[in-house]
């Protein structure tokens, strides 16, 4: 078992340090910073300070250390455009999208379990069919046309804008969250229905324990195993989701600092929130599988 | 993993849903192939006296946008490129991947681990926050673009094929023809890759729509395809402003973009049933 965690938590680590070195490298060859930095028509002498500031001068590797040393110790570099250090930008944007992101997973959760179990149990009728129907619809519904749709019609028939950082969350939340809903869905649904039939659910199903006991105590635990891993997965379906959303919806979020800053190139702000989103994943990826030998007995057994 | 004998059974068995599914693709394709027809006007002919016509204008059937260009003209084209992009990028990430996989799974040691670790990357940042990242640094043009899409789903396609490729060793016929001295390309190349095709055709047809969704976001927040080319995306990217005004730029395009991705997805769902394929054996 610790065999299992350690691999799990070296791995984890070695994801990490890929991604950044990939990071590094990409930025480093993409072009000169320190030229982009200065106007068009500056002398070479003054791109050649620029360089030697910002360490351009020296070794590939040294430079490499410097940017794993710099990361390290929390120095992560300023936003071109306001002169500010890039976490203080993300800090102060992050609450945005926290509330967005967990409303929008608690709606998906809570509607997307409650969806697929109905259906599971009422297999083969209408309902199983209008279930996943939408699942289908809320898999192909571009986010950005299902967030339109919302923005107009309130705009239309409630005399709102949706919008803002004044706004309601839940119309942002459940634009974000529609896909994940619908997968929630659709895995409950399967998850439940392969241990329905489970030759325990028969034996007890014989014990005479009571239907309503058989889904919750019997069933119920063991379909949700594989439902760990798929929260895991659509972390990053969300964190996407969150890009698109908090544009449709200006709402004052990570996503839409991500989107402004590709568009203004501003490098220092993109390389820090692809590493926050590296980071996220990573470890959330990593809580899965230890939270697995909480709920699978049998891993813990290895 | 895969039932060969559950293909055979024939297109009759197939579900009105999917036969409408089917009918609208070739309606959609045959619309950006033929569409053009149907107008004469150019999609970056402006018109400075026919600005934001609604739908069902004489002159324009589904109208016109801010600059008095022709919405079905610019419909067609934008179908053109969103489909384009759609099928080639979705390619290159199948064949990239499905290469990679079974390399890694033929192969095995070291070069496993490198290919093992490069999915393991990709599984951590989302394809949107790559695109996002290298559009950043590189100047956006049409044939970056299309291999940033092209980027979408690849590990899937790794992971599954490695699995396929490290099961089929075990089979009989991989060790007759490793005995028969075949080379190693010949056996995963010509007896390998045929009877693990179908995990990739599937794949293929589930990565489709995500592909198409993927573009359109890209470019509906200005950092895909660009002026003055066109897509579904880029479309609704220009009329979002004029949204309470102008419904037909946003919705129209848009509509297409769903049904397109509901109907590919329906296709390939049924597909999956089909062949039977559990794509949850990951790793």
């Amino acid at each position: 078992m610790t065999g299992y965690i350690l691999s799990r938590v070296a791995r984890a680590a070695l994801t990490l340090l890929i991604t950044v070195s990939l990071v590094f490298l990409f930025i480093r060859f993409s072009g000169d910073p320190a030229a982009a930095l200065v106007p068009p028509d500056a002398p070479e002498e003054v791109i050649e300070q620029y360089r030697k500031a910002m360490g351009l001068d020296q070794p590939l590797w040294k430079q490499y250390t410097g940017y794993i040393g710099g990361l390290l110790r929390g120095d992560f570099g300023y936003s071109v455009h306001t002169g500010r250090p890039v976490e203080d930008l993300f800090l102060e944007r992050l609450p945005y999208t926290l509330r967005l992101g967990l409303t929008a997973l608690g709606i998906s959760l809570i509607f997307g379990i409650s969806l697929g179990v109905t259906a599971a149990i009422r297999r083969g009728t209408l309902v199983d069919r209008i279930v996943m129907g939408i699942s289908v619809f809320a898999f192909a519904m571009p986010n950005f046309l299902f967030g339109l749709v919302l923005i107009l019609t309130g705009a239309l028939v409630f005399k709102v804008f949706l919008g803002g950082a004044d706004g309601w969350v839940l119309m942002p939340a459940l634009t974000l969250g529609l896909a994940a809903m619908g997968s929630f869905a659709r895995f409950a649904r399967s998850s439940l229905l392969e241990t329905i039939n489970a030759p325990y659910m028969r034996a007890a199903e014989a014990r005479g324990v009571p239907f309503a006991r058989r889904i919750l105590r019997h069933a119920a635990p063991n379909a949700a195993i594989p439902l760990v891993t798929l929260i895991g997965l659509s972390l990053g379906a969300l964190i996407a989701g969150s890009v698109v959303t908090e544009q449709v919806f200006a709402w004052p979020g990570v996503g839409q600092l991500l989107v402004r800053s590709v568009a203004t190139r501003d490098i220092a702000v993109v390389q820090f929130l692809v590493l926050v989103v590296a980071a996220t994943m990573i470890l959330a990826n990593l809580i899965v599988d230890l939270l697995y030998l909480v709920i699978d007995p049998r891993i813990r057994a290895r | 993993m895969t039932n060969l004998s559950a293909s055979k059974s024939g297109l009759a068995e197939m579900p009105w849903s999917v036969r409408i599914s089917v009918v609208f693709v070739f309606l959609f394709v045959a619309f950006a192939l033929f569409g053009g027809w149907l107008t004469p006007y150019g999609f970056r002919e402006t018109s400075m006296f026919d600005r934001l016509l609604p739908p069902g204008s004489p002159e324009y059937i589904l109208g016109t946008d801010a600059r008095g260009r022709d919405l079905l003209a610019r419909l067609v084209t934008g179908a053109q490129i969103t489909l384009v992009v759609a099928i080639v990028g979705t390619l290159i990430g199948a064949i990239i991947g499905s290469l990679l996989g079974i390399i890694a799974g033929a192969r095995r040691g070291a070069t496993e681990a490198v290919i093992v670790a490069a999915v393991d990357v990709q599984a951590s940042l989302p394809i949107i926050v790559v695109a996002l990242f290298l559009l950043a640094m590189f100047d956006n043009s049409f044939t970056l673009f299309l291999l940033l899409v092209g980027l979408n789903g690849w590990e899937i396609y790794a992971r599954l094929m490695r699995g396929a490729t490290l099961s089929a060793k075990e089979h009989g016929y991989v060790i007759a023809v490793r005995a028969l001295g075949a080379s190693p390309a010949r056996i995963y190349l010509r007896h390998v890759l045929p009877n693990i095709l179908n995990i990739a055709l599937v794949q293929f047809t589930v990565n489709l729509p995500l592909t198409v969704l993927l573009e359109t976001a890209l470019s509906f927040l200005g950092l895909g395809v660009q002026p003055p080319l066109t897509s579904l995306g880029q479309i609704m990217s220009e009329g979002r402003d004029r949204l309470m005004t102008a419904w037909w730029l946003t919705l129209l395009p848009g509509a297409l973009i769903f049904f397109l991705a509901l109907s590919i997805s329906m296709i390939g769902d049924w597909l999956r049933d089909r062949l039977d394929i559990t794509l949850r054996s990951e790793s």
